[in-house]
């Protein structure tokens, strides 16, 4: 049985988390940025592992966004 | 005859006696193609004693050294069919491969990191060496022949045969065959004659290939660019080949006209960007072509049956055209074999279709992921793309996910049914529908190489880590031998152990290994081969011809082995 996608709130000092978010992008241009972003999901993905909790996070990331097929994993 | 150019061979047709029969003169099997498939599938059937008779529309081998990567597996594949030496020996072996990200090294592999296997990963070579060497090597043999300037132009498929109209420089005529396999290439005539298509996805681009003479003194390893500075945003493909030839490949995108981009003096600046303005070579041949992953929805069409990039097309990030075609080959001829000496029925052949249908699937994938990482459509691929380049360099697990080609390796055909399920525990690869694995052996004080003690025909192999099979099994491998489908043993006994038995007057032990003259002694020299086929003493595994595990044991049972076969050869 593999972990489940934790969305409980699970990261201490939130704000200050959410602010180096943001200043990971500083000075950046849209591509940098966008390929900043893509280096730090690779990093994170890896860090997972857990291809069932990939695949969860990767269908509640997509829920409600654009046309297509919607989140396919119940809450 | 190894001086041969085969550039310029020309094979002259000759006219036959089948132009001048009344009716269609009858063959067992008509091969339609003598590209490297139709050679291979002609010279494993007359291995079997199998007459063949391969048509071909024109009068050359390979023009430009096309498909160049031989797979390990093909080598192994060409080692049964008598061809492996001279391959190697004439190919520039290679095993490591380095990928560039923009103006730095991202990381270098190894595709063959372990000892103990008699072929390297890869041989480069040009096309129509492989060809040509399969032909001196088919022209050679008893029940083979080849038929130039002798081009199929219909197809009368009956429920018993198959009639074939060929067309000659002097006329067309008639033969008739209980199979007839296409070989003949991606646009495939016969495909079209029978009213059937390969489906899939086309790539809107287009690659240069650039093959240039030159004295250069890189390594031997596959180097491959993502978005060089001498080719922004395209990627470039290096590679050496025999006789000072290198393969250049260059990404030019869709929107270009391929008949300027051929032109030399588009290609000049190109090869100069890579090499340096004071770079001296030669053009051995230039190329512009597009791809297409694509394969029919069956590749047994009643008595025609389609092989290699008739049935399926990848795109050549991974080298799974030829390679994947030749396994095509070695997986039917004993199978058509069998079934024309009336030893299996005709479902035998629609297990070709399951096992090769599951392998091109794999195939394609496997490219299609490639050619998608290659050439992103979109900005947020290239993006996710340039993200795993850049983590390349520090982090190996991004190295991971780094596709410039899943370097082509044989299908391992689990959800086979010709497998027997395994009943007892095993770990490791060698599990029923894989291509085994090779290990170095003694025998008679020799060494060898364990693959070439198996393949052509089903094989018991089997494990005796003391050196002394029981009675019992001696006599049950000596009963298998001479069952209706024969089955060849192979002893597997521990390092050390062979010549200690084998000393005159060693009593039992002489004795017992001296019964053994129907099967190979195997010292397994550097204990690779238990390891590799995670194998203890008792242990059994059965082999197909096409060097596949069929079903494996922990204890040597005929019954067992005699139902494993049946099932193996649709007998049941």
């Amino acid at each position: 049985m593999s972990a489940m996608l934790n969305t409980d709130p699970n990261i201490a000092d939130a704000d200050d988390f959410y602010e180096a978010l943001i200043d990971m992008h500083r000075d950046l241009t849209a591509d940098e940025s966008r390929l900043v972003n893509a280096k730090l999901i690779l990093l994170l993905a890896n860090h997972i592992g857990d291809r069932a909790v990939l695949r969860d996070a990767m269908a509640r990331a997509r829920d409600g966004v654009g046309a297509g097929r919607a989140a396919a994993t119940p809450r | 005859m190894s001086g041969t150019d085969f550039q310029t061979l020309r094979l002259a047709y000759a006219r036959s006696a089948d132009q001048d029969a009344a009716m269609p003169v009858h063959h067992p099997v008509v091969i339609v193609g003598a590209g490297p498939v139709g050679l291979a599938l002609a010279i494993d059937l007359a291995q079997h004693g199998v007459r063949a008779l391969v048509l071909d529309d024109d009068d050359k081998l390979s023009a430009g050294s096309r498909a160049i990567c031989f797979a390990k597996r093909t080598l192994e594949i060409c080692d049964r069919l008598g061809v492996g030496d001279r391959l190697v020996a004439k190919g520039v072996s290679w095993n490591v491969g380095k990928v560039h990200f923009q103006d730095e090294l991202a990381y270098a592999f190894d595709l063959l990191p372990e000892t103990g296997h008699r072929r390297p990963a890869f041989i480069n070579l040009q096309q129509y060496y492989f060809e040509g060497y399969l032909y001196e090597r088919a022209r050679a043999m008893q029940g083979l022949e080849v038929r130039w300037k002798n081009r199929v132009v219909a197809v009368e498929p009956h429920g018993d045969r198959v009639v074939l109209a060929v067309e000659t420089p002097e006329g067309t005529y008639r033969v008739e065959a209980d199979y007839a396999v296409a070989c003949d290439g991606s646009k495939s005539p016969l495909r079209t004659m029978l009213g059937q298509e390969a489906k899939g996805r086309v790539f809107h681009d287009r690659f240069l290939i650039a093959d240039v003479k030159m004295n250069a003194d890189f390594p031997a390893e596959r180097w491959f660019w993502f978005d060089p500075p001498f080719h922004r945003n395209q990627s470039v493909l290096l590679h050496m080949q025999p006789d000072n030839v290198w393969r250049i490949d260059f990404q030019l995108g869709w929107d270009v006209d391929p008949d300027e981009e051929r032109k030399p003096e588009r290609v000049v600046p190109r090869v100069k960007a890579l090499l340096g303005e004071d770079a001296q070579f030669e053009f051995e041949w230039i190329s512009v072509y597009t791809f297409a992953c694509q394969r029919m929805e069956r590749f047994v069409h009643g008595r025609v049956i389609f092989a290699g990039d008739s049935a399926h097309g990848v795109s050549p990030f991974g080298a799974r055209g030829a390679n994947s075609g030749v396994q095509d080959a070695d997986n039917l001829a004993w199978k058509l074999a069998l079934v024309l000496e009336g030893k299996a029925p005709a479902a035998l052949l629609d297990s070709y279709a399951a096992e090769r249908e599951y392998a091109a699937d794999e195939n394609i994938r496997h490219s299609t992921r490639s050619t998608d990482f290659i050439t992103p459509k979109t900005e947020v691929s290239r993006s996710f793309r340039d993200a795993v380049l850049k983590l390349a360099k520090e982090h190996p697990f991004a190295r991971r996910l780094v596709n410039s080609g899943r370097l082509s390796l044989p299908a391992t055909l689990a959800a086979s049914p010709l497998n027997t399920p395994d009943g007892d525990a095993f770990s490791g690869t060698m599990v029923p529908g894989a291509t085994i694995a090779d290990a170095p052996v003694r025998t008679g004080g020799r060494d060898g190489w364990f693959l070439g003690h198996t393949g052509n025909r089903f094989t018991v192999v089997h494990f005796s880590a003391g050196g002394e099979p029981a009675p019992e099994v001696l006599a049950g491998l000596s009963a298998l031998a001479d069952a209706a489908i024969p089955v060849a043993a192979v002893v597997v006994v521990g390092k050390g152990t062979v010549s200690r038995a084998a000393q005159p007057g060693a009593s039992a032990a002489a004795a017992a290994v001296a019964e053994l003259d129907r099967a190979a002694v195997l010292e397994d020299a550097e204990a690779l081969l238990a390891q590799r086929f995670d194998a203890r003493d008792g242990t059994t595994y059965l082999i197909r011809p096409d060097q596949h595990v069929c079903a494996r044991w922990r204890r040597f049972d005929p019954a067992s082995i005699r139902a494993a076969l049946a099932r193996a050869t649709c007998n049941t």
